[in-house]
């Protein structure tokens, strides 16, 4: 009895290529790096790559426009610090789990429209939620701990009653929590639900003549978004930030986490990862460049609306060019490496088809 | 067994029906998947629309259709573009609700057939304009088949438990069995949406047959084919039949596939039935010929089978 | 006792700037109804005509001069757009063509800055904003100038699709590209006219905006509250343009002035989302929209 080919091997390129990353990441950088690197590079980059992750379940696999994520980095962090704050002797991991689930019990009630809406009009109800979140969160002081300032200074990570303190510390942490939700995404897409996610957004009246539950699996990945996007959140205010503020989670970062999921590629995980150093390097490359090029007429405004031209073109380019984003790019510079590869596989890989030119009918 | 070496050794000869059903036997074994308790039995048709009338607006999709499917047939049903023959199949699945008449699956009456539970009922159908998960390889997509019996949470899943990961075993298990079946181990791990139009048809067809459906409905299945992936497929939906013992609802536009796969054949012309009888019998109704088979030389023939 | 003078002048001031709504959807309409493009852009066009127009004025250009000039300049963005963005795209589905505008936006947004400055401008467009008095009820005389010229606007292409020519094609080419082409009619040069015609609308819009808030950055925000106007009118209706503008205007401030007490105010930046949404749930379509039946 055979069964169709697949790749049984227990060490493939794609896997020994992670386990090194993570050697790097865990055993070289915390050494030779530099504060600057942690705090202002690599610990917002782990932040903005979980929340590009989140985003990619949601918009990239089950094909459910958001753009309203950063409304859900809000409730995470507002969330954490609550939990942390009201509940006596809590460990922080657990404040940072029960943030998630609070994320998630909105994205669900946000997500609820979903069942009758699609595509432009699913958006409009997302940034319902942006801008209901937003407000709420400012209005009610009672989530910033009646702050009169509103601005609230984070308190530590701690785990088992170890601070992760420093520029290190607060990168380790961010580094094994972006890790283990990254492991645990992987085995959710290559599971039934992950398949059932792909199914909803290819073509949902067949999923559910098959018998795939339609609503169950939107709202599925409404909740395992919103509470990605939630720990995310915590991350970029505790680990990075260092404070717990409504400024930073308004519509711009919607669009900014959009936008790092385009540019790495939609329904891909690497891409959320490439996305996002992306979007973080980019502007100090911009920076360096412009003063290089045009010296002290390059200021900070000057900088600030490059930055939007560059981001604003590259997503153009990027969705009439190489719509499956970065992480193609980076298939196709593998493919012309390790040409074997792709004969092998007749040029085509199992990535997902979000934007998908029209298959001309008949014969190809 | 001779008809499965003959598979591995010329992967791409035309199947004979023998070898198909030789090779299928020995890999799955035959039976019709475990029925619903009020099941049919000899006596009931699988199918049965009851005076089924459909109007869009003021356009006339059905009027009064009635049309039963007995266990193990394969009734065609066939008409010119806009009969209403699409409109029917939605009907049967749900998608649409008529202003009136009943659809029985089985025997069980419904009003508005519910399409969440039509693989529960037994029904799988293919759709005119390929309803493919285009991101999602071709094994995954025969996998999605079994939608309907997977049990496990999402949790469940994430963590291995057992149960999860034995149901997710067995499910590739027989999608890769339908895979081989249907000549498709080349391509298996290719994601579907990048395939030939053919090879895309024969994915969806196994993702309708993985569940082992009761009732296969096809919704011009050969659309776009040459006469070799139209032989082919004719040969995979009559081995279908004779080993699961499926009933099978057929649109087509080829006439010749249609008498000769068909043992029976359903007329529609404008919303009505004009005709249903054995192919003989419809190729000689002076009806028929009037509204839609015409003089010999006017009907897409294609060459048969 | 219910102040009824108080609530009239509520009630108007919220038409008033529903229409105002109502313009900025109609430029959304008039490019998704033959294209089937949400321009999520149409905010940054906004913007930077009427920054273009005002650095102008500032400049000591003569009102009617800059106006033709900016108007010259946002024909050259439509064209550009439509030549660098859109027929590239064109068979893509419609989610990339919106993200396409969002990255438009963005680049709209920085060219405008880049080249004219960030401050804010104020514009006068000679009308002054002081109230006068219909039967006590306090109206705001820039408000009326603002709905009626925003209303002429409106009505003009309402008659210009329905009577004329270009506005039959254009309705062809929202209703079916292909068969239009099959008719012959240039897709390309429609795309450009109407893409034009959305920056004009983008230019009034701008100036009638600008002279009220002020022409800044923030401007290009006013896009967001297109959405739920487009949400309840359909977005493919410029009847429902209006509608939807005089609606979400009126219960956006009437929601303010009543209710927004009880919750310390502000709802105004979300009221309009939620009414939107609710109205979703019940009328997937909108008010005016075409419901569209799906073949399976």
């Amino acid at each position: 009895m055979a069964t169709p080919v697949r790749n049984t091997l227990l060490v493939t390129p794609e896997r020994l290529g992670v386990l090194l990353l993570l050697i790097v990441a865990y055993g070289v950088i915390p050494v030779i790096g530099t504060g600057y690197l942690f705090d202002a590079i690599l610990t917002p980059f782990l932040a903005l790559s979980l929340a590009a992750v989140g985003l990619n379940i949601l918009t990239g696999y089950a094909g459910q426009v958001s753009l309203g994520s950063a409304a859900f980095l809000a409730v995470g962090a507002f969330a954490a610090f609550n939990f942390n704050l009201r509940v006596p002797g809590l460990p922080f991991v657990v404040s940072i789990v029960l943030a998630g689930l609070t994320a998630a019990a909105i994205g669900i009630v946000f997500g609820l429209p979903s069942l009758r809406l699609r595509g432009f009009y699913l958006a409009v109800s997302t940034l319902a939620a942006q801008f209901f979140v937003q407000w709420a969160l400012t209005k009610f002081s009672w989530f910033s701990n009646d702050n009169p300032s509103g601005v609230i200074d984070a308190p530590p990570l701690t785990l088992a009653g170890f601070a992760f303190t420093g520029p290190i510390g607060r990168y380790l942490f961010s580094l094994t929590i972006v890790v283990v939700i990254t492991f645990a995404v992987t085995r959710l897409i290559r599971s039934q639900t992950g398949r059932n996610f792909v199914a909803v957004r290819d073509h949902e009246t067949a999923a559910r003549v098959i018998g795939v539950p339609v609503l169950g699996t939107k709202l599925v990945a409404f909740g395992i978004s919103s509470f990605i996007i939630g720990v995310a959140g915590v991350l970029w205010a505790f680990a990075y930030l260092r404070t717990v503020e409504t400024g930073g989670f308004n519509i711009d970062r919607s669009f900014q986490i959009l936008f790092i999921i385009i540019i790495g590629g939609l329904a891909s995980l690497r891409g959320a990862f490439l996305g996002a150093a992306f979007i973080v390097v980019f502007p100090l490359i911009l920076s360096r460049t412009g003063a290089a090029l045009f010296g002290g007429v390059f200021d900070s405004g000057v900088l600030e609306m490059s930055q939007r031209i560059g981001i604003g073109a590259l997503i153009i380019l990027f969705l009439i060019l190489e719509p499956r984003g970065l992480s193609a790019l980076v298939d196709r510079v593998w493919d012309w490496v390790r040409p074997r590869r792709a004969a092998a596989l007749g040029g085509a890989t199992p990535r997902s088809f979000f934007i998908r030119k029209l298959q001309p009918k008949g014969r190809t | 067994m001779p008809g499965a070496s003959a598979l591995r050794q010329r992967p791409d000869a035309v199947l004979t029906p023998r070898d198909a059903t030789a090779a299928l036997k020995a890999a799955i074994g035959t039976g019709v998947r475990a029925q619903d308790p009020s099941a049919s039995t000899a006596a009931t048709p699988v199918l049965a629309i009851e005076h089924v009338s459909l109007a869009f607006g003021g356009v006339t999709a059905l009027a009064d259709i009635n049309l039963d499917v007995w266990p193990g047939e394969i009734h065609a049903v066939i008409g010119p573009n806009g009969a209403g023959k699409s409109s029917l199949l939605n009907v049967v699945t749900g998608l649409y609700q008529p202003d009136r008449g009943r659809v029985r699956h089985g025997g069980r009456p419904f009003a508005h057939v519910p399409t969440a539970r039509l693989a529960r009922l037994g029904v799988a159908r293919t759709f005119q304009n390929l309803s493919l998960f285009k991101g999602l390889t071709v094994l995954d997509n025969i996998v999605m088949g079994l939608s309907a019996e997977v049990r496990s949470s999402f949790l469940g899943q994430i963590f291995g438990v057992p149960a999860a990961a034995r149901e997710e075993r067995r499910h590739r298990a027989a999608a890769g069995e339908i895979v081989e079946f249907l000549h498709l181990t080349e391509v298996a791990d290719r994601t579907a949406g990048g395939l030939p139009y053919g090879i895309q048809k024969r994915v969806e067809l196994g993702r309708a047959l993985v569940a082992k459906p009761k009732l296969l409905l096809l919704d011009e299945p050969m659309a776009g084919m040459t006469l070799t992936e139209k032989r082919e497929l004719t040969g995979f939906i009559r081995t279908a039949r004779d080993t699961y013992g499926t009933s099978i609802v057929l649109i087509e536009h080829d006439i010749g596939v249609v008498m000769g796969l068909s043992d029976r054949v359903a007329v529609l012309d404008y919303g009505r039935k004009i005709a249903d009888g054995t192919p003989d019998e419809v190729q000689a109704d002076q009806a028929v010929i009037d509204a839609y088979l015409g003089v010999a030389h006017d009907v897409d023939v294609g060459g048969g089978i | 006792m219910f102040d009824y003078q108080f609530f009239l002048e509520v009630l108007i001031g919220g038409l008033l700037s529903g229409i105002m709504y109502s313009l900025v959807a109609l430029g959304f309409v008039l490019i998704y109804k033959t294209s089937g493009v949400l321009n999520f852009a149409q905010g940054s066009m906004l913007l930077f005509a009427a920054l273009t127009f005002v650095s102008l004025v500032e400049r000591g250009v003569p009102f009617w001069g800059a106006f033709a000039a900016t108007l010259g300049v946002m024909v050259l963005l439509g064209v550009a757009v439509e030549r660098t963005i859109l027929r590239p795209l064109v068979n893509q589905p419609p989610i990339t063509l919106f993200m396409a505008t969002l990255g438009l936006s963005y680049v709209i947004e920085g060219v405008a800055q880049l080249l004219w400055g960030t401050q804010v401008h104020g514009l006068d467009l000679g009308i002054e904003d002081s109230p006068f008095e219909v039967y006590g009820v306090l109206i705001s005389q820039f408000d009326l100038f603002a709905a009626a010229v925003a209303g002429s606007l409106v009505a003009a292409f309402s008659l210009f699709f329905r009577y004329t020519r270009i506005g039959l094609a254009f309705r062809a080419v929202a209703d079916d590209q292909y068969a239009a082409l099959a008719v012959g009619l240039r897709l390309p040069r429609v795309w450009a006219i109407v893409w034009t015609a959305a920056g004009v609308v983008a230019l009034v819009a701008g100036l009638l905006w600008g002279a009220r808030l002020g022409v800044q950055f923030s401007l290009s925000l006013v896009v967001l509250k297109a959405l739920p106007v487009l949400v309840l009118g359909g977005f493919d209706s410029i009847a429902g343009a209006i509608v939807g503008g005089l609606l979400i205007g009126a219960i956006e401030k009437l929601s303010e002035v009543y209710i927004g007490p009880y919750f310390g105010g502000g709802i105004e930046g979300w009221a309009a989302y939620v009414v939107a949404l609710g109205f979703l749930l019940i009328r997937p379509a909108g008010l005016f929209g075409q419901k569209l039946v799906e073949r399976a």
